[in-house]
């Protein structure tokens, strides 16, 4: 089922069905205002509840309660008169809120008056020695086989890493029967201790019940090593063995499997190439928008919600999506708005939400270690460049990621610096005695997502094609 | 602070580093202000043509300066720029645009101009074996190639800080101004002084012209580029058509670039461009046409860069006509990078000897200002 959007124009123009966007889409549909949803996946949920509609896993405890949130507001959207389609990559947006999007192969071009990008977050880069072997892959990959598919790892299986989601998917591969055989914690120690002030609103989270249950479930299934500081991956053309460093002593197991893990970060890409600001984040570590109360951006008529916003998990996100939905129908139809839901109140609820954290990126920083490598550790996989290649050219005089494209290709790719981005701002920074936000950041552009050359010259004729262009 | 050097270059693209590094060069200490980097606009985002070909009359000797230099860029720069050279291609894609192609191939060799060369639809295929079948020639210049243009602005303006230029990015030249024959800048806190000053800011050269009582018909624009993922090697030269906006080229890691003129809408102050995708649509079916091989490729990235373009697309390039020590070095009008090398070589030349063998009389700034226009 793929169909081009019906009209040219809309009032609302939503990116992404995850749960910032399915809020923010039905929340603007029953307002009456003309929404669009344009999700790139095959179904509505994004990550956090993908496959919502579809997931082979019905045993619903196996998911966990949290997943199956998703379904009512899937459920909410589909009886909102909002046109939603599936599989629809967005490739451009600009300022004038102009947006391309391919759907079934086809380019069209749609025009709105508000756009709400909900295109949440990617799993942080993890450049360790050897993480481009085959049998190593992100945790996230491995949740999207589980959810889709009912998919779990059987062979030997290592987890390392970090943070909320490592511990979700083992519990969920767990619960499904899948093998894992040990859990390698990269959480500092230190962390622990800088933690502490936040525990307190911490502790009365929505967080906080269900994060110690889980691990405590996976602790009585797994061995899990705490405390570990260096990680590689090796093995002669596919992973053989893991080894790591935990407490001063260095250990290998051997593997097939290696899933790798230390958090998420807004994937920035379509807001960036749009020309919207963006801020480094010292305590999340990496490139935030700058968003007002109501997530309206630097580009009039831009808001972001969820956790492209910056991470807030799928609770916040709801409530973001919420709240720039609103703030567009006060901008569009001001009379229905005083219907909705007061902004007061969402923000109440954003606040909630929110809590514990501060206390969650504090534990769950990951290590300079893991973020900076150093020497051989392959930091660009499209281009195959390693960290010693990019401090190389800083000596002879690459100032920025930008200017290092020039001396190495870097984020020239087909990842479009997804998987090296912030590798190479937390490497040139280091490397130059400079903040991250001094260094900077790749300039992206569209196509944010590559198109063919056959579906770009699909695209209908101007006015300007017709008239007759002699080269001078 | 003020610093007193022997010449200000305003503008780190291509042009002003060629000219800082040229003054180096004849043993003058330049300062070369950039409000960005080095090759942040148009110098480092361009095509890279290295191209005499099709060039406009009136700057084909600086262009063939210019090439002699490119030929040996590495002994200059320590750094080969990623030049090639296997010629670029002028494709007609009918009987008459041929037509047109050998009367100004007539027309240059009644010049002395040797460089363009007609050929028919053998050689053409023999030269650009994937092109459509239903071309019948063309014209070729054989010396010419591509660079890297990025990484030659950077190599030009290392080059320039090793032989001794002062290299100054990040913030604007504000406040030019002269007294007693004295030329002042501000960058910043900072301020300079010098008898000479190169006016090479590209998009913004018009501006600090017009400022100082040399107003040009000048204006900003962004032509837009796309890159493909990879494809198999199937040509070397670079392409460009006779009758359509496009020119072709494919780099030795196998991604294609899909040029030609089409212009995004440039907003300067801000240095951003927003891309017409509608245009880029128009180069792609060029290319879907032209190039079969092509059809599967995926675009990658497309972008544009902020230049100046003159009303006769011609440089402003030589000696203010108003001002002593006062040179401009701008309007390169979509096709400058090639020129860079030579311009910087010839502009030295002017400021340090008075003069030049290389004939650019037909791009003063004066044939805008004289009384019978």
């Amino acid at each position: 089922m793929t169909m081009a959007p019906k009209r040219e124009a809309y009032d609302v123009v939503v990116v992404g069905a995850g749960p910032a966007g399915l809020a923010a889409a039905a929340t603007s549909a029953e307002a009456g205002l003309l929404t669009l949803l344009l999700d790139e996946n095959i179904g509505p949920g994004g990550q956090v509840y993908r496959a919502i509609a579809s997931t082979p896993v019905t045993e619903r405890n196996q998911l966990g309660a949290d997943y199956w949130v998703g379904a009512d507001l899937v459920q909410a959207l589909r009886t909102s008169d909002a046109e939603i389609i599936q599989r629809a990559t967005v490739w451009s947006l600009d300022r004038n809120l102009e947006i391309a999007v391919s759907v079934g192969g086809a380019s069209a071009f749609v025009k709105a008056r508000r756009v709400i990008l909900a295109t949440g977050a990617l799993e942080r880069p993890f450049p360790i020695p050897g993480w481009t072997l085959p049998g190593v892959m992100t945790a996230g990959a491995a949740q999207t086989m589980l959810k889709s598919s009912a998919l779990v790892p059987d062979g030997r299986t290592v987890i390392a890493g970090q943070g909320p989601l490592l511990w979700l998917l083992a519990a969920q591969i767990l619960r499904l029967g899948g093998r894992i055989d040990r859990i390698l914690d990269t959480t500092e120690r230190g962390n622990y201790f800088a933690a502490l002030p936040h525990v307190f609103a911490f502790l009365t989270s929505p967080y906080f019940a269900k994060g110690l249950a889980m691990m405590r479930e996976v602790r009585a299934k797994v061995q899990v090593v705490s405390g570990v500081t260096e990680l590689a991956a090796s093995g002669d053309g596919q992973l053989a063995s893991v080894n790591y460093v935990a407490g001063g002593k260095r250990e290998t197991t051997p593997a097939d499997l290696l899933l790798l893990h230390q958090g998420v970060v807004p994937n920035v890409n379509l807001a960036m190439a749009a020309g919207i600001e963006h801020r480094w984040d010292d305590l999340q570590l990496c490139w935030s928008p700058v968003l007002d109360a109501s997530g309206n951006s630097s580009v009039a008529g831009i808001a972001i919600a969820g956790d492209g916003a910056g991470i807030g998990g799928a609770g916040a996100a709801v409530v973001r999506g919420r709240i720039a939905a609103r703030a567009a129908v006060e901008a569009l139809a001001p009379a229905v708005a005083a219907k909705l839901t007061p902004m007061a109140a969402l923000r109440a609820d954003l606040a909630k939400a929110e809590r514990g954290r501060i206390f969650l990126d504090t534990l769950f920083r990951p290590a300079p270690q893991f973020r900076i490598p150093s020497g051989d550790t392959i930091v660009c996989r499209c281009e195959e460049v390693t960290a010693k290649d990019i401090l190389d050219a800083v000596a002879i005089g690459a100032t920025g990621p930008n200017q290092l494209k020039a001396y190495r290709r870097t984020g020239m790719g087909p990842c479009q610096g997804r998987l090296c981005g912030l590798t190479v701002t937390e490497l040139m920074a280091q490397a130059r005695a400079k903040s991250p936000q001094e260094i900077g950041y790749y300039r992206l552009r569209a196509p944010v997502k590559p198109i063919t050359l056959a579906e770009l010259a699909a695209v209908p004729k101007t006015e300007a094609d017709v008239k007759a262009v002699v080269r001078g | 602070m003020t610093r007193h050097v022997d010449a200000i270059v305003v503008g780190g693209g291509i042009h002003g580093c060629s000219t800082a590094l040229h003054l180096c060069l004849a043993g003058l200490k330049p300062v070369l202000i950039e409000k960005d980097y080095a090759g942040r606009h148009a110098s480092g985002v361009n095509a890279g043509g290295v191209r005499q070909l099709a060039r406009h009359i009136p700057e084909i000797p600086l262009s063939i300066r210019s090439m002699g230099i490119w030929e040996k860029i590495t002994d200059l720069l320590d750094d080969d720029c990623s030049f090639e050279s296997h010629g670029q291609v002028l494709v007609a894609e009918n009987e008459d645009e041929l037509a047109a192609c050998r009367a100004r191939v007539a027309e240059l060799n009644a010049l002395g101009f040797v460089h363009e060369e007609l050929i028919d639809a053998t050689e053409l295929r023999r030269l650009v074996p994937a092109v459509a079948d239903t071309c019948p020639g063309g014209v070729v210049s054989r010396r010419d190639g591509a660079a890297n243009p990025a990484q030659a602005t950077t190599a030009f303006r290392r080059k320039a800080e090793q032989l001794g230029a002062t290299v100054h990015e990040g913030t604007a030249a504000t406040n030019i101004r002269h007294s007693d024959g004295i030329w002042h800048v501000d960058v910043g806190a900072q301020s300079y002084t010098a008898p000479v000053l190169v006016n090479a800011a590209g998009a913004w050269a018009g501006t600090i012209a017009a400022a100082l009582g040399e107003p040009v018909p000048v204006e900003t624009v962004a032509p837009m580029l796309m890159i493909t993922s990879r494809v198999p090697h199937f040509i070397d030269p670079v392409v460009i058509l006779r009758g359509r906006k496009l020119s072709f080229k494919q780099f030795k890691n196998g991604t294609v670039l899909i040029g030609g003129g089409h212009l995004a809408t440039p907003y300067q102050d801000r240095n951003e461009t927003v891309l017409d995708w509608k245009s880029l649509a128009t180069s792609a079916r060029t290319v879907f046409e032209l190039f079969p091989v092509m059809r599967d490729a995926t675009i990658m990235r497309a972008w544009a860069g902020i230049e100046a373009k003159t009303k006769d697309d011609l440089p402003v390039f030589g000696p203010s006509a108003r001002h002593r020590g006062l040179y401009h070095q701008f309007g390169f009008s979509l096709h400058g990078f090639q020129l860079g090398p030579g311009a910087g070589a010839v502009m030295a030349e002017l400021i340090v000897n008075g003069g030049t063998q290389t004939r650019i009389g037909d791009l003063s700034i004066d044939r805008f200002h004289s009384p019978t226009l």
